[in-house]
């Protein structure tokens, strides 16, 4: 277990630090940030100074290996906007998106798995029929489309829930509810297909012919089979919810990263997009490497495999 | 309470669908019909300019309920037809999200085939970078490119076309692999047929469905990221619209005039929904071994 995790670990650091170097040349190759700072009237020397203050000026080799040193020892660089921390500008507006995403995700899992082993037990009967249906309109619904009907039907309509901020724990239904709601349906759409093929396989039939009752059977045999495309479902759908509360901040005026990005990709702040692409980054690597030991927990198998 | 084998291990046959009606399917291809014919002949029918503006008859609600007023599908804040707007919308989303479909099969397949064919280092190098996009949610990459680039129609289409290389080079990859194996790319080889050959005339059509089923998970997701996109300012330049930026720009007015969001919304919906039909319903044709 011990090799699978470092193998693992090593695969996951060494996608990160390709995705930080890709960042790193991608933004810098695309744009002079001292001009879309700057006002337009700024003499040369200005221009000049600017770039020398902040190393821009350099060799490009010179600022990456600057920039990968620093980030070693936890530096992220200061903000090309207001000089402040990378890091701190991040960090601050982290537990928002956390508290929202974190809410979504447990909806996923409290809606999706379950719908989805109920929808696949009840193959063919009109509850799978009608799950099913509800979850390709999930599945085809946009965030936003999705976002602002709810907006319209609870914001406007009735007047329950406020539209937008995040100042009372009122704002984080409609937000959580938009993005767990789409992640609940894929899930479900996955867990159903997950269970069903498992059903098939011959030791399910083996378990009730020897006597097993049917529930016995779903609990002993065909859930912990059917875990591990659950399990990488979910790990995929973490990443859908990461990319998904980008769009939903946005139409919930939800003050987290995403928005964030959204900010400062518009003023070249180099620094801090390179700690948001990271911080998205990381946190993708994480799930999947999170899913790839729960596979070797899992299943033995797979373990000793690696 | 006893087992009954037959209830708890019903075969299936439809995999990921109850089966599906058929009429269902009727109705999704007759919709993308529609739509793909919106999409081409968009002027030619839309009762007005996309960008016309009529000051006084702002926000007024769709003439197909009844109110009086010049707009089938109602007016928009600065006085648009809504109906023109989300033809043209159509348009737009349509064009960008079947270029960027296209664009991805294309780098996805031909990087696939690169890796099964080379091996080694080749493989390795292309497996990393599918492992990098993978790493990271495309909107990010996305946002980051359009807000550095600035905004273009190629931009976009190029932008969209790298959503999802990484699952057709995956794919394709191991599709390849699976049909090297196979007796007749080696008959083939054996009777001095080139690589390049073997590749396009022989293996291709034998692996060309399951990418076609690839193709329609990929073509909703395209739409729902150019969409998003727009929606939020990094798509189009006003005035010209794409349906995103169509409910984007309804958000504000949201408590006026609800139809400026429903339209456009439903058509996405529709759009998305239909597409995904008729891709279950082709995946439940093709072999099991797709899912």
């Amino acid at each position: 277990m011990l090799g699978f995790t470092t193998i693992k670990l090593l695969r996951a650091l060494l996608t990160l630090w390709a995705v930080m170097t890709f960042a790193f040349v991608f933004m810098r190759l695309t744009g002079d940030p001292a001009r879309e700072l700057l006002p337009d009237n700024a003499t040369e020397e200005v221009v000049a100074l600017f770039r020398a203050r902040w190393g821009l000026d350099r060799p490009l080799w010179e600022q990456y290996l600057a920039y990968a040193g620093n980030l070693l020892h936890g530096d992220f660089g200061r903000s090309l906007a207001n000089g402040r921390e990378a890091l701190t500008v991040v960090l601050e507006r982290l537990p928002a998106t956390l508290t929202l995403t974190g809410c979504a995700f447990a909806l996923v899992l409290a809606i999706g798995v379950p719908g989805g082993v109920l929808a696949a037990l009840n193959r063919g009967r009109s509850l799978d029929r009608i799950a099913m249906l509800i979850c390709s309109l999930g599945y085809s619904l946009p965030n936003f489309v999705l976002g602002v009907g709810l907006i319209f039907v609870f914001a406007v309509g009735l007047r329950w829930l406020p539209s937008s901020g995040s100042a009372t724990p009122a704002h984080l239904i409609l937000p959580v509810a938009t993005l767990g709601l789409s992640g609940a349906a894929v899930v479900a759409r996955f867990t159903r297909a997950a269970v069903l093929e498992v059903l098939q396989q011959p030791y399910v039939r083996a378990a009730i012919a020897s006597g097993e009752s049917r529930h016995a059977a779903i609990v002993n045999h065909v859930l912990p089979n059917a875990a591990i495309p659950i399990v990488t479902i979910i790990g995929f759908s973490l990443g859908g919810l990461v990319g998904g509360s980008i769009i939903v901040e946005q139409v919930f005026g939800w003050p987290g990263i995403g928005r964030l990005l959204v900010e400062v990709v518009g003023l070249r702040d180099l620094a801090v997009v390179q700690a948001l692409v990271m911080l998205f980054a990381a946190s993708m690597t994480a799930a999947n490497l999170a899913v790839d030991l729960a596979y070797g927990l899992l299943n033995p198998k797979i373990r000793r495999a690696a | 309470m006893s087992a009954n084998p037959a209830d708890i291990a019903r075969p299936a046959i439809g995999l990921r669908w109850p089966t599906l009606p058929p009429v269902a399917v009727a109705v999704s291809l007759a919709w993308i019909a529609l739509v793909v014919a919106v999409a081409v002949i968009a002027p030619l029918i839309a009762p007005y300019d996309y960008a016309e503006q009529q000051p006084l008859l702002r926000l007024r609600p769709p003439a197909l309920l009844g109110h009086d007023n010049p707009f089938l599908l109602g007016s928009d804040h600065l006085g648009r037809d809504v109906l023109s707007r989300t033809l043209y919308g159509v348009r737009f989303s349509i064009v960008v999200a079947l270029f960027g479909t296209l664009l991805g099969a294309f780098i996805g397949i031909s990087l696939g085939m690169l890796a099964a064919r080379l091996r080694g280092w080749w493989e390795e190098s292309i497996m990393m970078l599918v492992d990098m996009q993978a790493s990271l949610p495309f909107i990010v990459l996305a946002i980051t490119a359009v807000a550095f680039f600035g905004k273009s129609f190629w931009l976009l289409v190029l932008i969209v076309g790298f959503a999802g290389w990484e699952r057709y080079a995956r794919l394709t990859r191991g599709l390849v692999l699976d049909a090297e194996t196979a007796g007749y790319a080696n008959a083939v080889r054996v009777l001095g047929g080139s690589s390049w050959r073997i590749y396009l005339r022989h293996i291709l059509p034998n692996i060309v469905s399951a990418l076609i089923v690839q193709m329609t998970i990929n073509f909703p997701e395209i739409i729902l990221l150019e969409t998003g996109l727009s929606f939020l300012g990094l798509g189009v330049q006003p005035p010209l619209t794409s349906l995103g930026l169509l409910v984007s720009e309804s958000r504000n007015y949201i408590a006026l005039a609800w139809w400026m969001a429903a339209v456009p919304g439903a058509v996405i919906v529709l759009t998305t929904l239909s597409i995904s039909l008729i891709g279950d319903w082709l995946r439940d044709m093709a072999d099991s071994r797709l899912r």
